[in-house]
């Protein structure tokens, strides 16, 4: 049977057909959908872990005990997970592993533009990278037949074009491998300094090994066409290439891309006249190649930066004229992502943005999630987002310098509820800890919002789908030894209640806490439930001030010389009624 | 021959259905495919695009420069921020629909005067349709998209297919003859 998937349907599909028992990941664009997808499959066993770490050391513990299990991860979430990585690296598995790490080349949705591919060498460990849903598929399963042969974790390496792009996949049977055994054997999985002597050693003969494989495998193949260009590459390069040059090159299409095949390069490389090596972002193959003293075109033509596409590569390669397009003599506005209608954040951003301009000393530490989004003009309200959890203690080191430095500025730290339980807790607890007097705003939406509405630990349910005990933010605030009279738990949709826990905060000379509660608004019950609750505004009493358009909600605009709200976005927050001095924005539909 | 088709607008405004049972609709009739699409904070009213190309191999999933043999444009300042990907001769689809972003609505940037006008004048090919008022003629303005994709359908000469049964299977059923409305009346914009 024939299906058309995105690459992480075929990921998901291949680990059922593989028998993969045990599943966990942390969602992250561009991987979130793998994990999504193995849920709806009742054979395997699959959960949303806290962070990447976490979900890497369940499936590193369910591989030992004798389970074919896979975590999945973007490429940053790697950063996160790379300690259990490098240590499974030694210990080897017993059921195989499989971990997915999803890139982002030209960044569609992350903060930097990581090669993933550079943690294989790195870690030790095996690499695949499939070039299409089919491939994707195909390629779960080999991972776990190299991964059980040779007792290594597989790194299974997409980009966002791999993962997003949908194309035909045949379709196979689940093959059930059951849980194998487990055998306890401390040498093998008791990393003490000792036992990690014995192992690393073993784990250099094992890339020899992986390395002859690499030459052998079925993964990595010679497509001869026209030999006076031979190209190297791989993942959706290969697609690229492929479109480019046709017939009119030869191809070494690389699938197990760690360890590289020394011997079928060397062999490639002396039947064609030259040789091109074309991948993404950094110049991973290519360096591999030039330490062959083989000589080859990469990087000094194919962009490091953001991601390839066909025309690209003609231009850099073939010195191709630009094709004839149509030009327009209009600039076209720019249209950056914002914060919904009726986002709850908006409100917290709000207060925070009009309290740092009577405040100068008011800094904003931010976070990764929608509420990034707080930094956009008009509010303007962030000043630093790093990675997951920075929110909190990047603003301990902002206050702590600040302090060294004699200057008295305040620091707001931000992060949602996913991202408090991600990495922001630990941060809490050094605020506690070592005494920072920063305000932690923990923006609870009830969910993982920018990634389409995964569930964590705080929402009740788990990625089954099956309840789950709702882990209280507020208790771990209050465990964590956040004095009582340091916390605010606040409705963001009440401007006056947040501007005063708010400026509560600003005061406080201690580390202090607001949580603001309030679902995403595009959560479907929200949604289902605020229908028919609008805000209208009475042209009559508008004197057109335009202060709610300093709210930065895009319901609201000024046409035709009016401020109205569009009352198809509207879902009645109210934030604009709350901010208007005239009485001309009236809240309907409660 | 591959034929490459750039979706282009704002999030929210179903491009990624409407490339979907494009995409699906090609598939059976035969067609190899692959479609391209973006998740994440880009979605957050941020401009969009998904990519469909389609023929008896297709090996990139992505367009470049002057490689499109239609943009489809969901708003009419996303058509022209992509203009640039239409090859010569190509198509231009177009909803005379406007989305105002941030910068515009907070006065710092201005949204341009007469678009639609002035991408009639460049591109010869140029299909200007009130998406979102058929939509809401027929009953609800969300089956935009599929007025534009039957606009979309025209443009490919594909109307003759068997696109009710695309639609079907790919809207939940008290949709579909909304949907199978908006196909047709995407269809006959043509004939305007």
């Amino acid at each position: 049977m024939k299906k058309i998937m995105s690459g992480n349907e075929a990921i998901a599909r291949g680990a059922y057909e593989a028998g993969c028992t045990v599943a966990a990941a942390y969602p992250g664009t561009p991987s979130t959908e793998i994990l999504e997808n193995i849920a709806a499959y009742k054979e395997i066993y699959a959960e949303w872990a806290p962070n990447e770490k976490v979900a890497t050391e369940v499936v590193c513990g369910a591989a030992i005990a004798g389970a074919r299990s896979l975590c999945a991860m973007k490429h940053v979430g790697m950063n996160v997970a790379a300690d259990p990585i490098f240590t499974i690296a030694y210990e080897g598995i017993n059921g195989g592993l499989v971990i997915v790490t999803a890139d982002d080349p030209g960044m569609h949705s992350s903060q930097n533009e990581q090669d993933n591919r550079l943690y294989a060498p790195h870690a030790k460990i095996a690499m695949v990278e499939p070039s299409d849903s089919q491939e994707c598929k195909d390629f779960v399963k080999y991972a776990y037949e190299i991964s059980e042969k040779f007792d290594t974790a597989v790194l299974f390496r997409t980009t966002t074009r791999v993962s997003h792009s949908k194309s035909i996949v045949e379709l196979g049977e689940r093959v059930e491998v059951g849980v194998k055994p487990y055998v306890k054997n401390p040498k093998k999985y008791i990393m003490t300094p000792a036992n990690s002597k014995v192992k690393h050693p073993e784990v250099e003969e094992r890339l020899e090994k992986l390395q002859g494989y690499s030459n052998n495998c079925p993964l990595n193949r010679i497509e001869w066409g026209d030999k006076k260009i031979g190209i190297i590459t791989s993942g959706i390069s290969y697609q690229y290439a492929k479109e480019v040059f046709g017939d009119n090159a030869s191809y070494l299409k690389i699938g197990f891309s760690y360890p590289l095949p020394d011997k079928m390069i060397i062999k490639f490389a002396k039947a064609v006249d030259k040789v091109y090596i074309i991948e993404e972002n950094d110049p991973y193959i290519e360096n591999y190649v030039k330490t062959l003293g083989i000589q080859c075109i990469g990087k000094e033509f194919i962009p490091t930066c953001d991601e390839l596409n066909p025309d690209i590569i003609r231009k850099a390669l073939l010195k191709e004229e630009p094709k004839k397009s149509y030009e327009l003599d209009v600039k076209a506005p720019s249209r950056p992502p914002m914060l919904c209608p009726g986002c709850p954040h908006r409100p917290v951003f709000y207060a925070i943005s009009k309290l740092s301009k009577l405040k100068k000393n008011v800094i904003i530490t931010g976070d990764i999630g929608c509420y990034t989004l707080g930094d956009e003009p008009p509010l303007n309200a962030m000043d630093t987002v790093i990675c997951m959890g920075a929110g909190i203690s990047a603003a301990i080191g902002f206050e702590k310098a600040a302090k060294m430095g004699n200057r008295d500025d305040k620091i707001f730290g931000f992060v949602g509820d996913s991202t408090f339980f991600h990495s922001g807790i630990t941060g809490l607890i050094d605020a506690v800890y070592n005494n920072s007097p920063i305000v932690m705003c923990i923006l609870d939406n009830r969910t993982t919002a920018m990634t389409g509405h995964q569930d964590n630990p705080g929402t009740g349910r788990t990625l089954k789908g099956e309840p789950a005990p709702i882990i209280s933010i507020e208790s771990i605030v209050r465990a964590v030894g956040i004095k009582d009279e340091n916390i605010r738990i606040v409705d963001p949709y009440k401007l006056d209640e947040t501007e005063a826990a708010i400026k509560d905060a600003y005061n406080a000379n201690e580390p202090f806490v607001i949580i603001a509660k309030q679902p995403c608004a595009l959560l479907k019950e929200v949604q289902k439930r605020r229908a028919n609750m609008k805000c209208k505004i009475d042209l009559e009493k508008c004197k057109e001030c335009k202060a709610c358009m300093r709210t930065g909600c895009p319901a609201i605009s000024f046409k035709e010389g009016h401020v109205i709200i569009d009352q198809s976005m509207c879902n009645g927050c109210g934030l604009c009624y709350q901010v208007c001095k005239f009485n001309a924005i009236e809240k309907v539909g409660e | 021959m591959v034929k490459s088709i750039l979706f282009v607008g704002v999030g929210g405004q179903g491009i990624i259905l409407a490339s979907k049972i494009l995409t699906q609709g090609l598939i059976k009739f035969g067609y190899d495919v692959k479609m391209s699409e973006v998740h994440g904070m880009a979605q957050r009213g941020g401009s969009v695009t998904t990519q469909v190309r389609y023929g008896e191999k297709v090996y990139s999933p992505l367009i470049g420069d002057g490689e499109a043999d239609v943009i489809v444009a969901f708003e009419k300042i996303e058509a022209v921020r992509y203009l640039k990907y239409l090859k010569e001769g190509g198509s231009l689809v177009v909803n005379d629909y406007e989305i105002y972003s941030l910068p515009i609505l907070i006065g710092a940037e201005q949204y341009p005067e007469n678009i639609i006008e002035k991408l009639q004048e460049s591109v010869p090919k140029t299909k200007a349709l009130k998406a979102a008022e058929i939509a809401e003629g027929l009953g609800n303005i969300k089956a935009q998209n599929v007025v534009m994709l039957g606009s979309l359908i025209k443009a490919l000469g594909l109307e003759n297919m068997d696109w009710d049964s695309v639609i079907k299977e790919n809207v939940p059923e008290k949709f579909y003859s909304l949907n199978v409305k908006a196909l047709k009346a995407g269809i006959g914009t043509w004939d305007i």
